[in-house]
């Protein structure tokens, strides 16, 4: 009995110093991963737990560590700052607009791409559109800028000359014309590249459901209706719950460079380029980080929320 | 059976039609750019150029090439994808390939850890703290270390080393390989097709970041040319309101060179562009395999 005991008392010892043992006896693939980890540790998890600094009056000189706790202080004087109301209603807006438009964009292209016969057309068309997706936001900033520029920008070319106005308009001086803008230019740029998944989606549908329709007399547009759209709803369920979790990214670079100009202020206003204004211009460090965290939990809540709704689908992501 | 109703030939009119005036739309912006960064500068200031330069001109890209500024930033983007790409996907394979591992104690926590930061993250002004904490300002690495690692890729690298046949890392333990020369020796040369797609995915990421640059490079050398590019266009938004106010000022600015500002950031725009539209015919080939696989994981 007492041998027993003992052959376990070493075993257990044997066990207890055993995982650092066994973590260098697989130094090399141990060695693989830990430099990594530390990366994402360091650059990741750090910021992480920065966040906390959210509930501080944070000062470079004291450091975090240093810094007093000042509990939701920044929170509240982001809720009753003049800019709160005007800053959300516009990220409400611009990311609803953005999803309205932008998220059923690329399922419509797919449709209609899937009903061209013509293969050469279609590659073309394709290789066309998927472009825009490769592009910073600078440049595609740059050619909104050189189309839309009242000095003989491209659309007011167009508009002229289809008398439809008569003196150019500045588009991008004038605040009624700027949602519009940041929707169509995030359409323009993503359209083709989102439709990927979806047309690879339809190219999985099963082929006798086309026949046995047109069998039954359904049309084209009936098939479509019918027959693709269903079957690709689970794909696009996923990808409208990803969506949701991103609703109150209104878009930043768009934003950032399309709205710079000071006219614009009461609509270009979001949550992201205001954290990016008052942190990095103003450096008010604690306070942007409050305005992020709120965004970033609020956009937790929307994620698990559109999760719920979905799992009742049976389409969850998790 | 009929074999076309009416509906369904006003539905094809209709297919043709909007794909073709989508096509357009998307050529457009890029032709007209071509354009003008191709045409007289003073004479594209006089209106009227859409499809075909009036006033057939280089002059515009011998501005833009004899500039210091843009040639250095031009320079440091190159050096930065280069660089960034091959050591990001080098790093992102070797992690991948150690997570494959069975044996690898802890990596159920490594995973976990992996898995959390695709769900949250600090977000910026604690990002930023971080690397200006660790002295990267200004330094060429804030361009490659922040982002060497991407939880995304390793997965996208793990799932597909998973997929090869065992057998072939058998051999190479029976004929005395370890698992470094494994890893170069057998399974980065199967690795090939995987490679292309994320290292391509990866340099135009870098090609294109502009606004990491410009918080964290003040130095002006250092600025790559997306943010460089980003500054000229600002400026000319600035001037552009300026002439609102003073017109006669900026047409005595503009009537000293057939240059404009206009023409010459088309043709900065362009030279920033190229470097993208010249390699699109190869990640074509396999960006559509690289986004499938992408979402099959989500």
């Amino acid at each position: 009995m007492a041998q027993l005991a003992t052959i376990t008392k070493v075993e257990n010892v044997k066990k207890k110093r055993g995982v650092a043992y066994r973590m260098a006896k697989q130094w090399d693939i141990q060695l693989m991963v830990l430099p990594a980890l530390l990366l994402i540790f360091v650059f990741a998890y750090i910021p992480m737990y920065g966040v906390l600094m959210a509930f501080q009056d944070y000062s470079i000189f004291n450091g975090f560590w240093a810094s007093p706790w000042v509990g939701f202080k920044h929170f509240s004087m982001f809720f009753h700052s003049p800019e709160f109301w005007p800053i959300i209603r516009n990220t409400i807006i611009i990311s609803l607009l953005k999803f309205c438009i932008g998220f059923p964009a690329p399922i419509v292209l797919a449709l209609i791409l899937n009903e061209v016969r013509h293969m050469v057309f279609k590659r073309i068309i394709q290789t066309v559109s998927y472009l825009p997706h490769f592009l910073s936001w600078v440049i595609v900033a740059g050619f909104t800028m050189s189309i839309l520029s009242t000095d003989n920008g491209s659309l007011n070319i167009l508009l002229q000359k289809l008398h439809l106005i008569k003196e150019p308009i500045g588009f991008l001086g004038q605040a009624e014309y700027f949602w519009g803008i940041i929707v169509s230019t995030s359409v323009w740029k993503e359209i083709g590249f989102g439709s990927i998944v979806y047309l690879a989606a339809i190219a999985g549908v099963n082929p006798s459901l086309y026949e046995a329709a047109a069998m039954d007399g359904a049309g084209r547009i009936k098939q479509i209706f019918m027959i693709t759209i269903p079957s690709i709803l689970p794909v696009v369920a996923i990808f409208m719950i990803l969506a949701i979790g991103n609703l109150l990214s209104a878009g930043f670079e768009d934003i950032l460079l399309l709205g710079s100009n000071p006219v614009l202020r009461d609509v270009a206003n979001v949550i992201d380029t205001y954290v990016y204004r008052v942190g990095i211009t103003n450096q008010r460090f604690s306070y942007a980080t409050a305005v992020g965290l709120f965004k970033a939990v609020i956009s937790v809540g929307l994620l698990t929320f559109a999760n719920m709704f979905a799992r009742r689908s049976g389409n969850s992501l998790w | 059976m009929h074999s076309k109703s009416f509906g369904d030939q006003v539905f094809s009119i209709f297919v043709y039609v909007f794909l073709i005036l989508l096509g357009f739309s998307t050529f457009y912006p890029f032709w007209n750019g071509l354009v003008v960064s191709l045409n007289e500068g003073m004479d594209t200031a006089l209106g009227g150029i859409t499809f075909w330069p009036r006033k057939w001109s280089l002059e515009n890209y011998y501005v833009v090439f004899r500039d210091t500024r843009i040639l250095n930033a031009f320079s440091i983007s190159v050096m930065r994808t280069v660089v960034g790409t091959i050591l990001s996907v080098l790093c992102t394979a070797i992690f991948a390939y150690g997570m494959t591992k069975k044996e690898l104690i802890g990596r159920k926590y490594y995973m976990l850890m992996c898995i959390v930061t695709m769900y949250f993250g600090g977000g910026l002004i604690p990002t930023f703290l971080v690397v200006r904490g660790l002295g990267l300002m200004n330094s060429f690495w804030v361009f490659i270390i922040p982002g060497l690692i991407s939880v995304w890729n390793m997965i996208i690298f793990r799932t597909f080393f998973l997929g090869l046949p065992d057998g072939l890392e058998e051999s190479a333990k029976i004929d005395g390989c370890g698992n470094w020369s494994t890893f170069f020796r057998i399974i980065m040369p199967l690795s090939g097709p995987v490679i292309a797609t994320l290292g391509l995915f990866t340099a135009v990421a870098h090609w294109n970041e502009w606004f990491l640059p410009s918080i964290y490079i003040t130095n002006e050398k250092l600025l790559p040319i997306q943010s460089m590019l980003q500054q000229i266009l600002s400026t000319n938004i600035m001037t552009e309101q300026m002439s609102k106010l003073d017109s006669a000022a900026q047409s005595r600015m503009s009537a000293m060179k057939s240059v404009t500002t206009k023409s010459l950031s088309m043709a900065t725009m362009m030279v920033a562009t190229l470097p993208i539209i010249a390699v699109y015919p190869f990640v074509q080939k396999y960006f559509v395999k690289g986004v499938l696989v992408g979402s099959l994981k989500e």
